[in-house]
């Protein structure tokens, strides 16, 4: 099954190339450069991995990953950046990010990262079914 | 060393680091650009082999690519080399609407960030002025991230460089935001401390939502 993924930056043409690249590897990828819309895009559709830049007009990309995570905590989101700093890096991960990875990126690191979200975020959603059924198993009367 | 002589160094520091830190990130950019579109160029390259019909163009395209990102750096790395001269004398001649405009280059990432516009108009002629080139490039950033903070729902930042008979001077026009400021708000000693080594003077015009900042044309003694 192919990956599905959302890849969000405001460089259009670093979007557009990697996005090519990835397809080119059997994913099915996404793009937008405006954070605003990648907001929307999580709301209608669902993705293995989101890979979002962390310094985006508009939204900081911290801000974007709280509120994805907020409405979608099974979402696995990969924070791209062009300005590690450690701190940064700290509080991606204590609100919720897979990984912090620096740009410029290796495609292949990328690319086992985004396979490990779509497994991590397969074990959650099994996780979210299963308990579902627990829930209408313990309130029905069999 | 007195703790304000200590501050001020620290506050310059901070705003060396400050855009080195920007321009590191819009250099990292244009290489992050580069590296992928140098990879793409190696995927098409190795479908090729296995016999896929590939247009010329597409590779023509790609070169274009990284020719733009190239060029891209190397203006950045030129903005970067200007600015870090600014500290090589303490005081020197400068032309103030250059001056201007390089700061204007730099803070593009941060307006960006805010979304916010920024819209210079250049002088009539050139503005030479004797100053610490250094300090004036402090100043002016400070008095840039203020009005950006203070455009307001306009979200532009209007920037005339003009000769007057008080002196060279700056004014930050459009900041639809500026009636919500305290006036004990801005500004505040760190730009009180660069004001009073550049022999310079800020005027907040909140009716007309204006900052002006009147500069000395020498301020050698």
């Amino acid at each position: 099954m192919p990956e599905k993924v959302l890849l969000v930056d405001d460089e259009e043409d670093f979007l557009e190339t990697l996005a090519e690249r990835m397809q080119v590897r059997g994913m099915e990828v996404s793009t937008t450069t405006s954070a605003r819309e990648a907001l929307i895009k999580t709301e209608q559709e669902s993705y293995d991995a989101i890979v979002l830049d962390l310094m985006m007009p508009e939204m900081d990309g911290l801000e974007v990953l709280k509120a994805i995570k907020k409405k979608n905590p099974e979402m696995q989101i990969i924070l791209l950046t062009g300005h590690a700093t450690v701190e940064k890096g700290i509080e991606a991960m204590k609100l919720g990010a897979m990984d912090f990875i620096e740009k410029p990126v290796e495609l292949e690191t990328l690319t086992e990262k985004i396979k490990e979200a779509q497994a991590q975020k397969l074990i959650l959603v099994e996780k979210q079914t299963a308990d579902k059924i627990k829930k209408i198993i313990q309130s029905k009367a069999w | 060393m007195s703790c304000q002589h200590k501050n001020n160094s620290w506050a310059g520091f901070q705003f060396f680091g400050e855009m080195s830190a920007s321009i590191s990130h819009e250099i990292k950019n244009a290489l992050a650009t580069i590296n992928e579109t140098a990879g793409l160029l190696e995927d098409l390259t190795l479908l090729l082999e296995k016999g896929k019909p590939l247009e010329p163009e597409r590779f023509k395209i790609l070169a274009g690519r990284i020719m733009k990102q190239v060029q891209r750096a190397d203006t950045i790395v030129k903005n970067m080399n200007r600015f870090a001269h600014s500290t090589d004398e303490p005081v020197k001649d400068v032309e103030l609407g250059e001056t201007l405009e390089l700061m204007l280059t730099l803070s593009e990432r941060f307006a960006s960030m805010r979304g916010v516009k920024l819209e210079p108009k250049s002088p009539l002629g050139p503005i030479a002025i004797t100053t610490i080139p250094f300090f004036l490039n402090h100043l002016l950033w400070l008095c840039v991230d203020f009005a950006m903070n203070a455009a307001g729902q306009g979200k532009t930042v209007g920037l005339l460089t003009e000769e007057t008979e008080n002196g060279p001077q700056i004014r930050f026009t459009r900041l639809e935001g500026l009636v919500g400021v305290r006036t004990d708000e801005f500004p505040t000693q760190r730009e009180k401390t660069l004001l009073d080594a550049l022999k310079a003077e800020l005027k907040v015009n909140t009716e007309a939502g204006e900052l002006i900042l009147v500069l000395s044309g020498n301020i050698s003694p």
